[in-house]
């Protein structure tokens, strides 16, 4: 799609990262020691903190993802928004008062308080990093790819300016900055999300969506069986008989002297729009037969028959949130499903119509295979996902070391609570933005990912400008807790308690500067180096593998009183490599990133938790039994005359 | 690292842990209803209520019924911490 650049959008952008740099300038005080710069002297207020665990929570992944997903597949996408605040009660009930009480920086320090073993530190310290990578990438290229069409640069100098933004805050004032900036944009978040929400209500659901240009036309067969076309000034293309577009039931029609490709529909002799992506032998790309700048390419997605009240309507007004989704529920929409063809040497991405009923968009069934003709494999591969959507919140390494901001449990507690409700209330949000998206003719076929700030510049420029700048913030807020995890993690968990222990205060800042500095360098490169491919799996991997190496250390530290350093270290690394193995042997990763066929992955599974977990929990059992320390003479009378 | 060191911290500690570990057991029950139901009978969650269906009624139900347990956790957990605190202030005045 071809994107004009705004100027408001670049204002309020600018206006954002300006008031950024300032706080961490501002804070960069409190970054002398230690525990300021990597705690933010546990001084945050716990209604602060936990808009920031929004902050840092609602990441790119979950705002322009999931909003792009539920506008693609409807309730499939809501999926993502159900599991990812359900893992939130976990991190509540389970883990978030026993790591503030625990812990001290880092993960690692709340695992490793009972043990004070090295392999405790070291397999925390590593798990940090791998999780906080997998999560890493898909923010950089987001970064990368909303600043194209925002501000008009190229994807590498949008991925650098990001990474130096977030290095600087990071590195200026620790956790003290990264919090009020997450704080900052959690709260313009769900401020303007609700602001976008409402006015989709507003307008409520129209068959012709202003952007939308829908066509389709009829069609006869002459005596000779040759198709004809019932519009003056469009004819087919001939020569085209034995094409494996026509076999595929496509035809070339020839309008105004450009080409374009239709689907034609045998059951109600109509030709039907499509949209179309032409890749040529050179690698250029031609967008409904023309360069991308001719503008010929448009956003899609309406409603084609609404019916409210029991009868047929061409317009609805504005709905209540229910009637809304009732409303939907009833009409039929228009979505959009893609096939690549093979054209002479040309490779051709045809987007094809597919109305669909609203009852089928408003329950399970369109992105994950659950319903009939779902094998036992595919069952298996969304209960994995919901499970590592559950669990995994309460073991993400960014999440937890939050806990350490605010002054005491109570504080810790009261926060994940401000964080529930806030990110509750804006999952119930991306309900009625994917589904406003969907039925507002602004999707974008060849990027989902854009539909909540193309849905926004339906309302005009101004809420385009802030939403495009607020999803801009998403990534910095997300990247800087990210960084100041991972960099915890080399320079606290590794260099000073695993390899040294004599590091002094000052050291540690410093150590933990330079370690913010070379993560953000590192994620810069990743940014680039993954530049234009579909990493939002990555998130979800990053849950799976927190909630297979991470969760079954945290939760029998604290519940199972025979577990032991060894039993720790062992289930991390378990939980780790086995999640790990498994994906680098899923389907996805054949698919993506080796460009193989999915077939032939050996496993059929795309989400390793329910493999990985359990078998981190044995591992910590096992080990733990087999590693119990051998009481004394003493020990033994003690216990036994107590 | 702030070590509870009292025997009414520690029970203080282990009644929230309870209460907790009881709250996300609730919790986790319903939300496993939800995924079963959704994997092996997914037309249920069309079933019409009050204009919209059941998987419009269990999701949106899921995301406020945290927020509900949430604040009643807290509340319960609130109250606990208050009277250890009173407990606790009590004692001393006696032992002055």
């Amino acid at each position: 799609m071809n994107y004009e650049t705004s100027p408001i959008a670049i204002a309020t952008f600018a206006a954002f990262v300006a008031f950024s740099l300032w706080i961490a300038v501002y804070l960069a005080r409190r970054a002398k020691t230690a525990h300021g710069y990597y705690a933010a002297d546990g001084s945050i207020h716990w209604a602060v903190n936990g808009l920031a665990f929004a902050g840092d929570y609602l990441s790119a992944a979950s705002f322009l993802g999931i909003c792009g997903m539920i506008a693609t597949a409807g309730y499939d996408g809501f999926l993502y928004s159900i599991g990812y605040l359900a893992g939130w009660i976990v991190a509540l009930f389970v883990v978030a008062e026993p790591v503030k009480r625990l812990g001290r920086y880092t993960f690692a320090d709340a695992l490793n308080s009972r043990f004070n073993a090295r392999s405790v530190q070291f397999t925390a310290a590593i798990s940090t990093l791998v999780v906080s990578l997998f999560y890493l990438i898909p923010q950089m290229v987001g970064a990368g790819s909303l600043v194209t069409p925002l501000l008009g640069i190229p994807h590498t100098f949008g991925v650098v300016l990001v990474g130096g933004i977030v290095i600087f805050i990071v590195a200026t004032a620790g956790m003290a900055s990264t919090t009020y900036v997450q704080f900052l944009k959690g709260g313009l978040l769900i401020l303007f999300s609700t602001i976008l929400a409402g006015a989709v209500l507003l307008r409520g659901i129209s068959t012709t969506p202003s952007g939308s240009d829908l066509v389709s036309m009829p069609f006869h067969l002459d005596t000779s069986g040759n198709l004809r076309i019932d519009r003056p000034g469009y004819s087919v293309v001939p020569g085209q008989e034995n094409s494996e577009l026509v076999r595929k039931g496509y035809i070339k029609v020839r309008h105004d002297g450009a080409i374009s490709v239709w689907k034609v529909s045998q059951t109600s002799n109509t030709l039907e729009e499509t949209l179309t992506v032409t890749t040529r032998p050179d690698g250029s790309k031609l967008y409904n037969g023309a360069p991308l700048s001719a503008g010929k390419f448009h956003q899609v997605g309406q409603a084609s028959k609404i019916i409210q009240n029991g009868r047929s309507v061409a317009q609805t007004g504005a709905l209540g949130p229910l009637e809304f989704l009732s409303v939907l529920q009833r009409s039929t929409v228009i979505r959009w499903d893609k096939e690549t063809i093979a054209d002479g040497d040309n490779q051709i991405a045809i987007y094809f119509q597919k109305p669909t009923p609203g009852s089928d968009v408003m329950r399970p069934g369109l992105k994950f295979k659950v319903d009939k003709g779902a094998s036992s494999t595919d069952r298996l591969n969304f209960v994995s996902l919901m499970l590592a959507l559950f669990c995994g919140t309460a073991a993400l390494p960014h999440i937890l070391i939050r806990y350490y901001t605010v002054p005491d449990v109570a504080a810790a507690r009261k926060s994940t609570i401000v964080a529930i409700s806030a990110i509750g209330f804006f999952y119930i949000l991306t309900l009625f933005m994917g589904l406003g998206a969907m039925v507002s003719g602004v999707i974008d076929v060849t990027d989902n990912n854009m539909s909540a700030p193309l849905l926004a510049r339906s309302f005009g420029t101004f809420l385009f400008a802030c939403i495009s700048a607020i999803a801009f913030a998403t990534v910095l807020g997300t990247v800087s807790g990210l960084i100041v995890a991972a960099s915890g993690a080399v320079a606290h968990d590794l260099i000073d308690r695993f390899f040294g222990g004599t590091v002094s205060d000052s050291g540690r800042v410093v150590a933990g500067k330079l370690a913010a500095v070379a993560v953000g360098v590192v994620a810069i490169f990743l940014g680039i180096r993954y530049e234009g491919m579909n990493v939002s799996y990555l998130v979800g991997w990053a849950f799976a593998v927190a909630a297979s190496a991470n969760l079954p250390a945290l939760v029998m530290l604290l519940f199972w009183k025979r577990t032991t350093a060894a039993g720790i270290s062992a289930s991390i690394v378990a939980g780790l490599a086995i999640s790990v193995a498994l994906i680098l042997l899923s389907p996805t990763m054949y698919e993506s990133v080796y460009h193989l066929s999915a077939d032939a992955a050996p496993i059929g599974l795309d989400s390793p938790a329910i493999i990985a977990m359990p078998l981190s929990f044995v591992t910590l059992v096992a080990v733990s039994l087999l590693t119990q320390p051998v009481q004394t003479v003493s020990e033994v009378t003690e216990a036994t005359t107590a | 690292m702030n070590d509870p060191s009292t025997r009414r911290d520690q029970e203080l500690i282990a009644y929230k842990a309870r209460l907790g570990l009881w709250m996300f057991v609730v919790y986790a029950l319903i939300y496993g209803g939800f995924v079963y139901i959704n994997t092996f009978h997914p037309r249920l969650m069309g079933l019409d209520m009050l204009g919209v269906n059941l998987a419009v009624v269990y999701g949106l139900g899921l995301i406020v019924f945290a927020v509900i347990l949430a604040l009643i956790y807290n509340s319960l957990c609130a109250r606990a911490e208050s009277d250890a605190s009173e407990d606790t202030a009590s004692e001393d005045s006696d032992v002055r």
